[in-house]
């Protein structure tokens, strides 16, 4: 089938190595990848910091770059929620209402399209090494995203899959709440990455590169061993 | 937590970056609260259908909130009728001046008091002290924190963020005790001072978890045992309750009771579950002469007028969304700074008192909806915040964020200038070190604590172009 | 005085005027009706029998610490009341009149010293007592949980000022759950409720400090139901 893909700015400019990886997987599947171009922004931001005038300016734009896609596929959660979840509800009553509705029966998370519409949990990857899952809360809570990932994690040779107590604790990144609230945001990702450390992984994998922006860039500062952040699609790639 | 002259946001901010580097004291608060996520986890499962008892419990709550005026005219009338007495409160000093009234009238001295969020909402134990009234709160946790004058640190658990040798120090020093390191003990040493209040004091105030309309009672959740102390032998009981704690009918507790103790501590049922219909009736051998129930609204009208969040009523102030909230576990109860903490609090606190003072509290959030997961009423807490935020923004925006917002969307729907500015971008990042993590840094709000990933020299779209194009 | 009532009905009745979304639950099965009877279905299941009431009742005793003794009759409660005064050593016991409470009585050997709660009685005489025995208005195996009222049991201190409750119930008192209690009370004394109605699950306890369980925070630090056929 033909899969349109909507990578978020920040995958863009930081992990375009998570969209390659993307691409990489669902050409092997045999399904050809479309990329609208002149992809920006979800409009999260400023939808999460209350200002959705803005948040519909863009959104809207946004939507429609795939007004011709049969399946639009995401690769962060948290992106993936505002298709899916909030854009009906943020054009509620006005004019890209149907569209909206539209756009978000067609949206699947990375992790959630491969395994419940594609039906496929083993892609013949390969990665070696001890890693553990982190869910995104987006992905977690407003997509219901749990199994998926690891379902498609298992299936990797060589790959050994070890839950951290708090793998569904929320890493504190938050988009604008990072910043804005620096000192809660940090203390948050303190809590995630000792999880991460009493475990034995050398990586740490999610479904949301914002969460891995805020595991990595503490870890990176404060950790004693080094451990690496992948995006599951990263290690699905693996050969 | 004191009335003070810095604004509520500064303060918090100065209590939350305080609290945020007490790491002891923040792994002793997660310890706790650990062992509340296993026992639910426990009790849930042992439900039939725990989702469905959710709907059910949220659509009973919808029907009592949403014929409000009825339901509470309903209890009204069947109250009375047995000989209790109802007094509808607009606001804290209503609220504050019956009560005192009562006092003064009925010949009070001293007063007991079992649990009662409203109390510290309408600051009820300072307006009493002032007038020369003894209180005393009988609750373990909230004794605790009347000797230690602190408000809770969470509406459930009033002290589960002090250690046990922090309660004996106070108990030494306040009530002259010897000092000890069993919890067995300071519990003991705070029942056998209690003893004589119970039965010695004039008035017992109480909280109420639900009001009855079908029957016209009140009940009363608690584990201890004080509040029915609290309202067995004092003359009068005094209940001050929030108007939206209503429930249509008594046998609608069937449902809300086993569901408020598994939110709140992961037990199927609370040790003691009361429901008052009146004073002492005919034939009755104790209970109180005099029954008042105060009905308070102080604001919950204006939370009720906003049809978007009116389920925020609905809470049972089970307090699961505090136990299950990684800011709450951070930042500790009193950073909050105003009686009712955690999310659900940061919900409704700008709406009590003030959307522009308050909504620091809706923004101190990183949305993960744990709240609204844990939520046994099914309020769509995390959501609201968001709502808040759009809210605030909207009566008030902030000239410069606005500017800031309007500015990336100009951008954002101008892709070519967007592949310009992430073009140039890697080379804007060679730059950074030279400010980084100083006061000129644009990013020193995360590079203070937090390393920053690399950009990559080729952005992802530009590697598709040049795919397409042939080129790699 | 009643205070701001209209203020606050007129301030309710104009935010009301507006419909909320129903956001959180989808229109129970019933359309609009309010949600009552099926309770049962969503809250943990009892078993259909008595033995399996009793069975349930017994195994979150266990778990709440209240001691659970099934007796084969009424002289063998009694023993069950005379091995607890002498392991006690208890001085005096408060009481209230009620059949089986009057029968449990009878079997015993006439030397405990007892109060009654019925009537006026002294507060600071039952604070003296070192146990206070209760009948109930019924079980409930779902939760553990005993039901009492002022009428049935002596009204509101005695089952929770001395420090050791003790229940005298018999088997066909075990109800299934709170929802078959409520039924109880509401065939039993609707239209004339008493004016306190408790369910008593375990013995008094807290968590506040450190949420360590410690038993006996105000009310009884003990909890014994004896069962009779």
């Amino acid at each position: 089938m033909r899969v349109s893909l909507f990578i978020p700015c920040f995958i863009d400019t930081l992990y375009p190595r998570v969209g390659m990886a993307m691409v990489k997987v669902l050409e092997k599947l045999g399904h050809e990848v479309d990329y609208p171009e002149g992809q920006t922004c979800c409009g999260q931001p400023p939808f999460n910091s209350g200002y959705w005038d803005e948040a519909r300016t863009v959104a809207s734009r946004q939507m429609s770059l795939f007004r011709d896609s049969e399946i639009v596929v995401s690769a962060s959660g948290s992106c993936g929620a505002m298709f899916k979840k909030f854009y009906p509800e943020l054009f509620q009553g006005k004019p890209e209402e149907k569209e909206a509705a539209r756009l978000s029966a067609k949206s699947w998370e990375f992790s959630e399209f491969l395994v419940s519409k594609l039906g496929v949990t083993d892609l013949g990857a390969r990665f070696d090494g001890k890693v553990t899952f982190h869910d995104g809360c987006h992905g977690l809570r407003e997509l219901g995203t749990k199994q998926a990932p690891r379902d498609l994690l298992r299936a990797v040779k060589g790959l050994e899959l070890i839950e951290m107590k708090e793998a569904e604790t929320c890493c504190g990144f938050g988009g604008t709440f990072a910043v804005k609230f620096p000192q809660i945001s940090t203390a948050m990702a303190e809590v995630k990455c000792n999880s991460i450390l009493e475990t034995e992984v050398e990586y740490v994998v999610s479904n949301d590169s914002s969460c891995l922006m805020q595991i990595q860039g503490y870890l990176d500062r404060n950790s004693p061993r080094s451990i690496k952040s992948l995006h599951i699609a990263e290690v699905l790639a693996s050969e | 937590m004191s009335e003070s002259a810095i604004d509520p946001k500064t303060q918090f901010h100065a209590d939350a970056d305080v609290t945020t580097a007490d790491t002891d004291r923040r792994a002793f608060v997660r310890k706790a609260l650990g062992g509340y996520k296993t026992t639910r986890a426990k009790t849930e499962s042992a439900f039939t259908d725990w989702e469905q008892a959710r709907e059910a419990a949220s659509a009973i709550k919808y029907e009592g909130v949403n014929h409000l005026d009825t339901i509470l005219t309903q209890f009204e009338t069947n109250f009375t009728a047995r000989g209790g007495k109802v007094f509808w409160a607009s606001n804290s000093q209503e609220a504050r001046d019956y009560i005192l009234g009562l006092c003064a009238e009925k010949g009070v001295k001293s007063i007991v008091k079992s649990k009662a969020m409203t109390s510290e909402e309408i600051h009820l134990n300072a307006a009493l002290e002032e007038k020369g009234y003894g209180v005393i709160e009988s609750d373990l946790g909230e004794f605790i924190q009347q000797l230690k004058k602190e408000a809770p640190y969470h509406f459930v658990f009033p002290c589960m963020h002090l250690k046990r040798e922090e309660i004996s120090a106070l108990f030494e020093k306040e009530i002259g005790s010897a000092k000890t390191d069993s919890p067995e003990e300071l519990t003991m040493i705070a029942r056998r001072f209690m003893r004589r209040h119970y039965l010695e004091a004039d008035m017992g105030i109480s909280g109420a978890n639900f009001i009855i309309a079908d029957t016209g009672m009140i009940s009363i959740t608690e584990n201890e045992g004080n509040a029915r102390l609290t309202c067995a032998h004092p003359r009068i009981h005094v209940a001050l309750v929030g108007i939206e704690k209503v429930l249509p009918r008594l046998a609608d507790l069937a449902l809300f009771l086993p569901m408020l103790a598994t939110g709140g501590t992961g037990q199927n049922m609370t040790c003691y579950n009361s429901m008052y219909a009146g004073p002492r009736q005919e034939g009755e051998s104790d209970g109180p002469e005099e029954f008042h129930v105060v009905l308070l609204d102080n604001h919950r009208t204006r939370l009720l007028a906003d049809p978007e969040q009116r389920d925020a009523l609905h809470c049972i102030r089970c307090g699961a969304c505090l136990n299950v909230c990684p800011i709450f576990k951070n930042i500790g109860g009193h950073a909050y700074g105003t009686t009712y903490q955690g999310p659900i609090g940061s919900v409704i606190t700008p709406h009590f008192k003030g959307l522009q003072d308050w909504k620091h509290l809706s923004g101190a959030s990183s949305l993960c909806g744990a709240c609204t997961e844990a939520c046994p009423v099914k309020i769509d807490i995390h959501h609201h915040l968001l709502h808040n935020r759009r809210n605030a923004m909207k009566q008030k925006p902030v000239w410069w964020e606005k500017l800031l917002w309007q500015g990336f969307a100009w951008m954002m729907n101008r892709p070519r200038l967007y592949s310009l500015a992430i073009r140039i971008a890697p080379w804007m990042q060679k730059l950074h070190p030279i400010v980084f993590g100083s006061v000129l840094d644009p990013a020193r709000g995360w590079t203070q604590t937090r390393d920053l990933p690399e950009m990559e020299p080729q952005s992802f779209s530009a590697w598709m172009k040049a795919r397409k194009e042939g080129r790699k | 005085m009643t205070g701001s009532r209209d203020a606050i009905l007129g301030r309710i009745r104009e935010a009301l005027r507006v419909e909320a979304p129903h956001h959180a639950h989808a229109k129970i099965a019933t359309g609009n009706a309010p949600v009552t009877a099926p309770f049962r279905e969503w809250l943990p299941a009892v078993g259909p029998t008595e033995a399996d009431r009793v069975a349930l009742f017994a195994r979150l005793s266990e778990m709440l610490k209240t001691e659970f003794i099934e007796c084969a009759d009424m002289t063998s409660a009694a023993v069950q009341l005379h091995r607890l005064v002498s392991e006690n050593g208890w001085k005096k016991i408060a009481i209230h009149d009620g059949k089986l409470m009057n029968a449990l009585l009878a079997k015993t050997d006439g030397t405990l010293e007892t109060m009654s709660a019925d009537g006026s009685y002294d507060k600071f005489e039952m604070e003296q007592c070192d146990a206070g025995i209760t009948e109930c208005e019924c079980l409930v195996a779902q939760t553990g949980s005993i039901c009492i009222t002022t009428w049935s049991s002596g009204g509101r201190a005695l089952s929770v000022l001395p420090p050791h409750h003790i229940v005298i119930a018999s088997r066909a008192q075990v109800l299934a759950d709170l929802t078959s209690a409520y039924e109880l009370l509401a065939q039993k004394y609707a239209g004339k409720y008493p004016s306190f109605i408790s369910f008593i699950t375990g013995p008094s306890r807290t968590g506040d400090i450190e949420r360590i369980l410690v038993l006996g925070a105000h009310g009884p630090k003990k909890l014994t139901v004896l069962l009779v056929p």
